[in-house]
């Protein structure tokens, strides 16, 4: 599974939206999430991927925080 | 150390969500499905955050039978005291007629977890026999009532733990991971010629996203640890009476826990976030409808400003 994948799953769950629906360029906004929700998505990501992610203003899309991950993966 | 009694006093005025929509571009849906608060207290007119702290512990010496005399320290957790000096314990104790030996201390939302430790401390020293322990808070006063992501959250309360010698209070953690950038507030005033930082910004500052997540994941922590110390399992636990920041961090906690709604009770649908008073005014409300009865087991848990956060295990 794609970081983009886990992300689109976890969301999907949190939110409960069809995951088909969820693209990378949309933004959490777009999602209907606010400064909470993308938070706690960050802390889901971090649970189911062993990473540690800093929460930034710059993370405005579902790419932006998977590519923050696959830049930790590396 | 037991808590022998709790006690609590709330301002008189109410403030709702379409009060603060009258002066805010906010609504009340938005602040409840956000922050799971309909209204909070505020202080007014005559009220001071003394005169509401002394009200607690009428409340607690009652509740216990014994007067103010009984009591050899009066220990007082707040974040904003009435005074820069006195201490907000003498304002509390001058009012009461006390005479003990009085001390504020600001952990931030921490407190009264700081100040249970301290006067566990103070009791196993064999210092004194019995403590006033008082968190007396009055956030709106640095709450910056134009900024609608922050000033809807909080409200001013007085609760009050008395604790004496004992074995109830099981184990207590605190830290500090001293960070002041994500939730502080710069004191105002003065008139020093010599100082340019005078003008600086004095309200309130919170970094929501930041605090949500240290909140959680510290709080996991914590209790964690404390029923590690106990050798307890979250299943043997009567409450978890959590600090009441925002109801989204108590579900969030509650969810990862895997427990039932019931065993996370909350004060902030009506109180808002009262920083340290938080949990001994629930406690308090908790013995007065019948929730919390004798020999019920409890986790405490307090995460806030400093960063600072502290957890416990009592049996009630």
């Amino acid at each position: 599974m794609t970081t983009f994948e886990t992300i689109a799953k976890l969301l999907a769950e949190a939110k409960d939206l069809d995951v088909a629906t969820i693209k990378p360029e949309m933004t959490f906004a777009d999602l209907g999430l606010d400064s909470l929700d993308v938070a706690e998505l960050v802390m889901n990501l971090e649970d189911e991927l062993d990473v540690s992610i800093e929460i930034n203003p710059s993370l405005k899309t579902v790419q932006d925080v998977a590519a923050l991950v696959d830049e930790q993966k590396k | 150390m037991n808590i022998r009694a709790l006690g609590h006093a709330l301002p008189q005025k109410i403030v709702t969500n379409r009060d603060l929509a009258q002066i805010l571009d906010t609504s009340d849906e938005w602040i409840q499905t956000h922050t799971g608060i309909r209204s909070r207290r505020i202080l007014s007119g005559e009220e001071t955050i003394s005169g509401l702290g002394a009200q607690a512990v009428q409340m607690a010496l009652t509740r216990a039978g014994l007067t103010i005399a009984d009591v050899d320290y009066i220990l007082c957790s707040t974040v904003r005291g009435e005074m820069f000096f006195p201490s907000t314990a003498c304002l509390i104790a001058q009012k009461l007629g006390a005479t003990c030996p009085c001390l504020d201390i600001n952990a931030g939302c921490t407190g009264f977890l700081y100040a249970l430790d301290l006067a566990d401390a103070m009791i196993a020293a064999g210092k004194v026999d019995r403590v006033l322990v008082v968190c007396a808070e009055q956030i709106s006063k640095v709450t910056d009532w134009t900024d609608r992501s922050t000033c809807v959250l909080f409200g001013d309360a007085a609760g009050v733990a008395l604790c004496e010698r004992g074995e109830n209070l099981k184990t207590v953690r605190l830290s500090a991971e001293s960070d002041p950038e994500p939730l502080h507030a710069w004191p105002s005033g003065g008139n020093c010629p010599f100082d340019d930082h005078i003008a600086k910004e004095h309200l309130l500052y919170m970094n929501g996203q930041e605090i949500f997540k240290f909140a959680v994941t510290r709080s996991l922590r914590d209790i964690g640890m404390v029923l590690d110390d106990c050798g307890l399992t979250v299943d043997a636990v009567d409450s978890f009476v959590l600090h009441q920041a925002n109801r989204r961090i108590l579900d969030a906690v509650r969810t990862r826990l895997k427990q039932s709604a019931e065993k996370f009770p909350i004060n902030i649908t009506t109180h808002g976030n009262t920083s340290s008073a938080c949990i001994p005014v629930l406690l308090s409300e908790m013995v007065e409808d019948g929730r919390l009865r004798r020999g019920q087991t409890l986790v405490l848990s307090a995460f806030g400003a400093g960063l600072t956060t502290g957890a416990a295990v009592l049996q009630y």
